[in-house]
């Protein structure tokens, strides 16, 4: 495939670059409809087509007023504030429980480590509806269901598998001399751990906490059933407008989560590549 | 220890080490066998393991364990029936004939467990449990519920006017209730604070049922509305249960008020009469219908498997188990509906995703890399925003069908129908689950060494063979992983679907939020997300065995 060989006979050439032109198509399909909404949110009028303005690249055609309706919109406005206070608050919690139980697991004797695990990976795995539902019987008995509280220990639930999946990862590659060498140095275990260990796998636990978060932040299914409306978040402010009455402040919102998405995969990118070199692994 | 003791101790041990390797175990530094010496640091290392396990383990169990664990119980949980109507369930045990109506001691059990759901407004929620089995049940509690009222007026109207004591409340209180509990009635202040209800000792034995139906409408009244028995009329049922009971006799009664119920006793042969059944047939006729009590004997049982059978089209009768009329059928279609579209979303996956994860796999690094961005994007990006963009470009008067439109494919009138239907969902999903298609193949294929294929094409195969041959075979593990993982995350799709599947494009899932939010039969809803839990496991089972769990990566 990397590159076509000088004697390659016509067949071959147009099958070269015909499956060149299949690839293309197929990544336009991956990437179109995420780039169409970006103009679409520019939109002046209220339809979710470009415009006859819009085409002819008419500065009339293109107007600010949906990113002003979700910044004014009291209804978006309160989605974004409670997305805001709980998806870091659930965040904070499965990093930090997933953090101390991914090196729990990584030690080398640790009992039941495959039963063990698969409960923790477990909320990954169960559809979300089927966990949002069990929820949301079992919350509703304990008096958790639409409260603050019950949402961000559903979503920390749901975040903890990607914690532990990306900082077991990252211990896989711990040299284990380095806490052994500190400890021999005088290192009390807490220091050892904020001082040696912490450093080193930082990228891991970042990138593990990006995850929850993007988790907690995009999760729809789950708040549906364990929230109530005071906890409308901004993804069931989306599913509700999807549904009921579709208005282009969506594509707004859409558009400025495309910018979050695309700033945070930048992070996990660069956070990924620094612990490889870390680890001595190429960067790739 | 001082220095001092550590230097004897180690004097000490160190004598019985050479003792030891003379004679016993080898010994570690403190003197303790070497063994035993392991076995305690290694105890230790796996203590301080669990410690750092421990906490989050705790939290999972709580917040995502027992909620699914509660569902579970829930798909087969069905002690409504009987908790409300403990008296019915009981009187029905040996209702063997069933042919025919039960019994009057069955009607009558109704009818006092009736009356008292009716009060606690319990009754409703039996008839819309027992509704999922057999329609109009609902409606059929919720005018019972009315009507329970008048069962048993005919007697009531009979011992007031044979003694018109019979309509004071002070009278049954003396008769039913203990001593201790008028005492401590008595020093209560407010109605709120009077004490539990207790029978006189003694009454229970007499007039058994009138005991008991006088101490449940003791602590109804009491508990619902906080008003007081000794001021209060009793229900209408407590008559019809006295009559019963006179009836029988007064077993040689000689507590409070013997000789008014001795009266009434000599009086109750005389009386009109009208059998339970009969009253009940007045407010309902269905009552007079066996499949009522049928489906209140099925679905007696504290747990059933009514819902599990319900989830796959089937049903509890009297007769056994048989399937569901063919109307009503629906789950087993939704299921083949969900699996069927999962497949096809699976296939579309693979077949788009195959090529690009070929490409990447054979592209220098930096270039892959580059366009493995183009990958990575949409899935990161919110589910939300690509499920709106396709809701957006596929409507009728939307982007794809306008630039149809533009060119000429499809005429202005006659714009194609791409969503709210099948073809939506698969378009949706497929774009939304491509990713985990293709990070598992290109993950698979970047271990191929490419000098198999050269190897191949040297022996004189051509590039299709050496493709077909030698290059695919080694793919497959890849295109298990990935058809497997993309399968599993299809088929407990609830998002999409609902917002791109209209009517047609629905998945079990779907059915399964229907059933929690709207219907709110949570039995069932709870027994479908069972049966859709272990099919995913099984399936996961899979993967683990194929791919193995380690094997997960992300991004």
């Amino acid at each position: 495939m990397s590159g076509l060989p000088p004697y390659a006979s016509t067949g071959q050439r147009a099958w070269y670059y015909g499956f060149r032109v299949i690839c293309g198509l197929i990544f336009f399909f991956l990437m179109a409809p995420i780039l169409v909404i970006i103009p679409l949110s520019f939109n002046a009028q209220d339809f979710f087509t470009f415009t006859p303005e819009m085409l002819r690249l008419d500065p009339a055609g293109y107007s600010l007023q949906h990113y002003e309706d979700f910044f004014t919109n009291p209804d978006w406005q309160q989605a974004l504030s409670n997305s805001v206070r709980i998806a870091p608050a659930a965040t904070v919690l499965s990093v930090v429980l997933g953090t101390l139980a991914a090196i729990g697991l990584s030690q080398s004797h640790v009992p039941f480590k495959g039963a063990i695990m698969a409960i923790l990976i477990s909320p990954m795995i169960v559809p979300l509806i089927i966990s949002a539902a069990g929820m949301y019987f079992f919350y509703s008995r304990v008096g958790l269901q639409g409260t603050y509280l019950g949402v961000v220990l559903a979503h920390a639930a749901l975040g903890i598998p990607f914690v532990i999946i990306t900082v077991t990862a990252t211990l896989v590659g711990f040299d284990r001399s380095l806490t052994r060498a500190s400890a021999s140095l005088g290192a009390n275990p807490v220091t050892t751990f904020f001082k040696v260990q912490m450093p080193l796998i930082l990228p891991g636990v970042i990138s593990g906490g990006l995850f929850a978060f993007i988790t907690s932040f995009d999760e729809v299914v789950v708040v549906l059933f364990v929230g109530s409306a005071g906890q409308k978040t901004l993804p069931w402010q989306m599913f509700t407008g999807l549904r009921d009455q579709i208005s282009p402040t969506i594509l707004a919102v859409a558009t400025i989560l495309v910018v979050i998405s695309v700033a945070l995969l930048t992070v996990v990118e660069l956070l990924r590549r620094r612990s490889e070199r870390l680890r001595g692994m190429s960067p790739g | 220890m001082t220095d001092a003791a550590a230097g004897m101790g180690r004097a000490a041990s160190d004598a019985r080490k050479l003792d030891a390797a003379a004679t016993g175990p080898m010994l570690a530094a403190d003197g303790r066998p070497l063994k035993a010496s392991l076995n305690r640091a290694l105890r230790a290392q796996k203590l301080r393991a669990l410690a750092l396990i421990a906490p989050l383990l705790l939290f999972i169990l709580v917040t995502f364990i027992a909620p699914i664990a509660d569902m579970l119980f829930r798909s087969v949980e069905n002690q409504i029936v009987s908790e409300t109507l403990p008296r019915t369930v009981i009187a029905l045990e040996d209702w063997q004939e069933t042919s025919q109506l039960p019994g009057e001691d069955a009607y009558a059990a109704l009818a006092y467990d009736f009356m008292e759901a009716a009060e606690r407004r319990e009754h409703t929620r039996v008839g819309s449990r027992l509704n999922y089995e057999t329609t109009g049940m609902s409606s059929l509690f919720r005018q019972s519920g009315r009507g329970i009222d008048d069962v048993g007026e005919i007697y009531a109207d009979q011992f007031v006017a044979l003694n018109p004591a019979w309509e004071e409340p002070a009278t049954w209180v003396a008769l039913m209730a203990s001593e201790r509990w008028q005492d401590e009635a008595a020093e209560a202040e407010t109605d709120a604070a009077l004490p539990r209800f207790e029978l006189a000792p003694g009454i229970a034995e007499a007039l058994p049922e009138t005991a008991d139906a006088y101490r449940s409408f003791a602590r109804t009244i009491m508990s619902e509305d906080e008003d007081d028995p000794r001021a209060e009329e009793p229900w209408n049922t407590v008559y019809l249960a006295l009559y019963r009971d006179l009836l029988a006799g007064t077993g040689g009664y000689d507590g409070p008020q013997a000789a008014m119920l001795n009266e009434a006793a000599a009086a109750v042969p005389g009386f009109e009469a009208a059998s339970v059944q009969a009253q009940f047939a007045d407010i309902n006729e269905d009552w007079a219908d066996t499949e009522v009590w049928e489906t209140i004997e099925a679905f007696s049982d504290p747990y059933t498997a009514g819902y599990f059978l319900a989830a796959i089209d089937m049903q509890l009768t009297p007769d056994g188990i048989e399937a569901q009329p063919e109307e009503q059928q629906l789950y087993i279609l939704l299921f083949q509906r969900t699996i069927f579209m999962s497949l096809m979303i699976t296939f579309s996956c693979i077949l788009l995703g195959y090529p690009i994860a070929y490409l990447l796999s054979n592209l220098p690094m930096r270039t892959s890399n580059l366009l493995l961005i183009l990958v990575l994007l949409p899935f990161w990006t919110s589910l939300l925003v690509r499920t709106s963009a396709w809701k957006v470009l596929l409507q009728q008067e939307g982007v794809i069908n306008d630039i149809l439109v533009w060119i000429g494919l499809v005429a202005d009138d006659a714009r194609l129908q791409l969503i709210n239907n099948q073809l939506g969902t698969i378009i949706a999903m497929t774009h939304i689950l491509l990713p985990f298609m293709i990070l598992p193949l290109y993950s698979v294929m970047k271990t191929i060494p490419p000098s198999y294929v050269r190897a191949a094409k040297s022996l004189g195969a051509t590039d299709w063979t050496a493709f077909w041959r030698v290059y695919f075979p080694q793919s497959v593990p890849g295109i298990g992983a990935g058809c497997i993982l993309v399968f599993i995350l299809a088929i407990g799709y609830y998002i999409t679907p609902e917002l791109v599947g209209g009517r047609t494009g629905t998945f079990i899932s779907n059915r399964i939020a229907f059933h929690i939010s709207s219907s709110l039969n949570w039995g069932l809803a709870a027994a479908l997300g069972s049966i859709l839990l272990a099919l995913v496991l099984a399936l996961y089972w899979l993967y683990d065995r194929i791919v193995g769990i380690d094997n997960v990566k992300l991004g």
